[in-house]
C-alpha cells in the first residue's frame, strides 16, 4: 500500500519538461532530481517530499526514450505516479527502475492537489477522497520486475540464477 | 480472421502464433544505442553483473546526440562509451561524424525486412518503414537485451493509416505526416503499430517513408510500419522476409485524402497542433534548422537547395542545415548543395542531431522563435522555456528562411 500526498499535472507530460536535455550529460546524477519537472514547475524540485505521488492526465512521458525522466522522479523521493495513461517507454522506463506507476481512468477529475490518496498496486485500486478509481493490476511479471525494486535487481534473481 | 503485418512477423519469430494484447518474450535480431543512451546502458549491465554482452555482430552504437562534444562532461562520457565499444569488440560502432543513429544504421544495411530492433531511442521507430518490427526503449531494456537477446512485449494492435491518391508539388510526406498526427492526436496510437500504406505511400522514397515512421511515436505508437517493397531492399542493399497485412485482417484504419493535402506547420506546444502554412503565414522566425532523422537527408537538402538556389536567407533570421550522416554530407557536397546553401548565406554543420535537441549547435534564447524540419515541439526543446518550435517540411522551412517568416512553399514554384 502506497499512500501520500498528491502533486497534480496536466496532460502530455513529455520528458523534455520532466528533465530537460541539458542535464542529461552530466557525470553527477544527482543534478536529475534537482531539476525534475522543471519545464513545467521550476519550483517543483525544492516542493516535493518524499513519499508523494504524482498524478497527471493522458500520456504521461511522452517524447524522448532518456531514462533520467524515470530517475529524476523515482531519486526526487517521489513514491508512484498515477495517470490517466502512460506513454509506453516511460512505463517500460518507470517499472525497469522500480517506480511504481497505475493507470487510473478518470484520476484527474477525483482528486485536487495536496490531497491524501492510497494505492493498491496488486489490486490496482486508487482511493481518493472523493472515493476509488479502480484500473487492472499490472500483469504479474511486470509486478515481478517492481517488486525485484527493478530489471536490473530481476535479472539478478531470476535470470542469471538459471543461466547458470 | 487474417493477421496484421505485426502479429505475423512476430510469430515468425517466436515460433508460434501470436495475437494482438499477448504479452510475449520476444527474440531480438538487432540492437542499437548512441551516445547519450550508451552511458546508461554501460552502468545498467555493470549493476547486472554482465561482463560480455552476449552478441556484439549484432548490435551497433552509433554517437551522434553530443557530437561534437559540447562540453568536457560529454567528451568524458563518450569516451566511456568508446572504451566499452572496444572491450566488448562491437565492430559496428560508429564514432562522432558519421551520422545519426536511425540514419546510419538502415545506409550500412544492418537491418533487413522482417527482422526484431530495438534501439535505446525513442525514434528507433523510424526503422519500420523497412517492413521489420523497430521501437524505442530505455537503457536499461536494452542492457537487458544485450545480456539475454530478448526482451518482453505486448504484441500491438494495429492502426492503419492509408494515404489516398498522390501529394502535389512542394507537399511532402513530411506535411502526409503532420496531418495525420493532427488526426490521431499525440497519444491516439499509444501501446499500437501504426501501418502507412496505400498509392502515396507506396510511390514515395524510402527516404520520404522514414520521415513518415520516424514520427510514429509522436503519436504513442510502438512503430510505423511499412511493407517492405524494392525500394527498401534498394536502400538497404538487402533484403529480408516480407511480412504483410492479410486482407481480412481488418485492422482499424483511418482515411487520409494525400491528393489534397497542402503544407502543413505544427504550431509550438504540440506535434498534434497542425494548421495549413497559409493559415500561420508571415510569423517572424529567428532560426530555421533543416535536418535531424525527420528530414536530414539527401532528398530533403534537394529540395530545400531548390528553393535557395541563387536567393538569401533573409538578415535577422539564421539558417542551420545539418546533413543526417555524413553519406549523405559527402553526396551534397559532390551534388553542390552545399554551395548553395553557403551562398544562400546558411550555416552548415557537423553530421548528427545537431540543435534539433536543444543543447548545442543552435539553441535559441528567450522568446526566439525556430522553424524545423525535426519531430518535435515540447516547450523547451529547442532552447529558452519561453522560446517556441513549429515544424515543418524541408521545402516549408527553406521559403520561410528566405523570408525571415513562415511562408508557403508554394510561392517558390517555378
Ligand atoms: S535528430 Fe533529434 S529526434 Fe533524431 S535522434 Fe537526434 S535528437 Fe533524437
Amino acid at each position: 500500500m502506497i499512500r501520500g500526498r498528491v502533486w497534480k499535472f496536466g496532460n502530455d507530460i513529455d520528458t523534455d519538461v520532466i528533465i530537460p536535455a541539458k542535464y542529461l550529460r552530466s557525470v553527477d546524477q544527482s543534478v536529475w532530481p534537482k531539476h525534475v519537472l522543471e519545464g513545467i514547475d521550476p519550483e517543483f524540485s525544492s516542493k516535493v517530499k518524499p513519499g508523494d505521488i504524482i498524478v497527471a492526465g493522458k500520456n504521461f512521458g511522452c517524447g524522448s526514450s532518456r531514462e533520467q525522466a524515470a530517475l529524476a522522479i523515482k531519486w526526487a523521493g517521489v513514491a508512484a505516479v498515477v495517470a490517466e495513461s502512460f506513454a509506453r517507454i516511460f512505463f517500460r522506463n518507470a517499472i525497469n527502475n522500480g517506480l511504481p506507476l497505475i493507470e487510473a481512468k478518470g484520476i484527474s477529475g477525483m482528486v485536487d492537489e495536496g490531497d491524501l490518496i492510497e494505492i493498491d498496486l496488486d489490486r490496482g485500486i486508487v482511493k481518493t477522497p472523493r472515493g476509488e478509481v479502480k484500473s487492472a493490476p499490472l500483469p504479474p511479471f511486470l509486478q515481478d520486475i517492481l517488486g525485484s525494486g527493478g530489471l536490473v535487481e530481476y535479472y539478478k534473481i531470476h535470470v542469471k540464477q538459471l543461466q547458470k | 480472421m487474417g493477421k496484421t503485418a505485426v502479429e505475423k512477423l512476430i510469430s515468425d519469430k517466436i515460433g508460434r502464433l501470436v495475437s494482438e494484447g499477448e504479452f510475449v518474450e520476444c527474440p531480438v535480431d538487432f540492437a542499437y544505442c548512441h551516445d547519450g543512451t550508451g552511458v546508461l546502458v554501460i552502468e545498467a549491465l555493470k549493476r547486472m553483473g554482465v561482463e560480455r554482452i552476449r552478441d556484439p555482430e549484432n548490435f551497433s552504437i552509433v554517437f551522434d546526440h553530443s557530437v561534437p562534444p559540447y562540453s568536457d562532461q560529454a567528451a568524458t562520457l563518450q569516451s566511456r562509451v568508446r572504451r566499452f565499444a572496444r572491450e566488448q569488440g562491437v565492430k559496428k560502432f560508429h564514432d562522432m561524424g558519421e551520422g545519426i543513429c536511425h540514419q546510419v544504421v538502415p545506409e550500412r544495411g544492418y537491418v533487413a525486412p522482417g527482422m526484431v530492433v530495438f534501439g535505446a531511442d525513442s525514434h528507433t521507430c523510424t526503422l519500420g518503414c523497412f517492413g521489420l518490427f523497430a521501437t524505442g526503449v530505455g537503457a536499461t531494456d536494452l542492457a537487458y537485451i544485450l545480456a539475454t537477446g530478448k526482451t518482453w512485449m505486448k504484441v500491438p494492435e494495429m492502426l492503419r493509416v492509408e494515404c489516398r491518391g498522390l501529394l502535389r508539388e512542394m507537399v511532402s510526406s513530411k506535411d502526409l505526416i503532420l496531418e495525420i498526427t493532427r488526426v490521431i492526436g499525440t497519444d491516439g496510437a499509444t501501446y499500437k503499430a501504426l501501418e502507412f500504406s496505400g498509392e502515396a505511400v507506396r510511390a514515395m522514397s524510402q527516404s520520404s517513408r522514414m520521415t513518415m515512421s520516424n514520427m510514429a511515436v509522436e503519436m504513442g505508437a510502438k512503430t510505423g510500419f511499412i511493407e517492405a517493397d524494392e525500394k527498401t531492399a534498394e536502400f538497404l542493399g538487402r533484403d529480408g522476409k516480407r511480412f504483410r497485412t492479410d486482407q481480412d485482417a481488418k485492422p482499424e484504419t483511418v482515411e487520409v485524402d494525400a491528393s489534397s493535402l497542402e503544407p502543413c506547420v505544427a504550431c509550438p506546444g504540440s506535434v498534434a497542433n497542425v494548421k495549413p502554412v497559409r493559415e500561420v503565414e508571415g510569423a517572424h522566425i529567428d532560426q530555421a534548422f533543416l535536418g535531424s532523422c525527420t528530414n536530414g537527408r539527401y532528398e530533403d537538402l534537394y529540395e530545400a537547395a531548390k528553393i535557395l538556389r541563387g536567393r538569401k536567407v533573409r538578415e535577422d533570421t539564421r539558417m542551420i542545415v545539418v546533413p543526417a550522416s555524413k553519406a549523405v554530407h559527402m553526396r551534397a557536397q559532390r551534388d553542390g548543395l552545399l554551395d548553395i546553401f553557403l551562398e544562400a548565406g546558411a550555416m552548415v554543420g557537423v553530421t548528427g542531431c545537431g540543435p534539433c535537441l536543444g543543447v548545442h549547435m543552435g539553441v535559441i534564447g528567450e522568446n526566439e522563435v525556430a522553424i524545423s524540419t525535426s519531430n518535435r515541439n515540447f516547450v523547451g526543446r529547442m532552447g529558452a522555456r519561453s522560446s517556441s518550435v513549429y515544424l515543418a517540411s524541408p521545402q516549408t522551412v527553406a521559403a520561410s528562411a528566405v523570408e525571415g517568416k513562415i511562408t508557403d512553399p508554394r510561392r517558390f514554384l517555378r
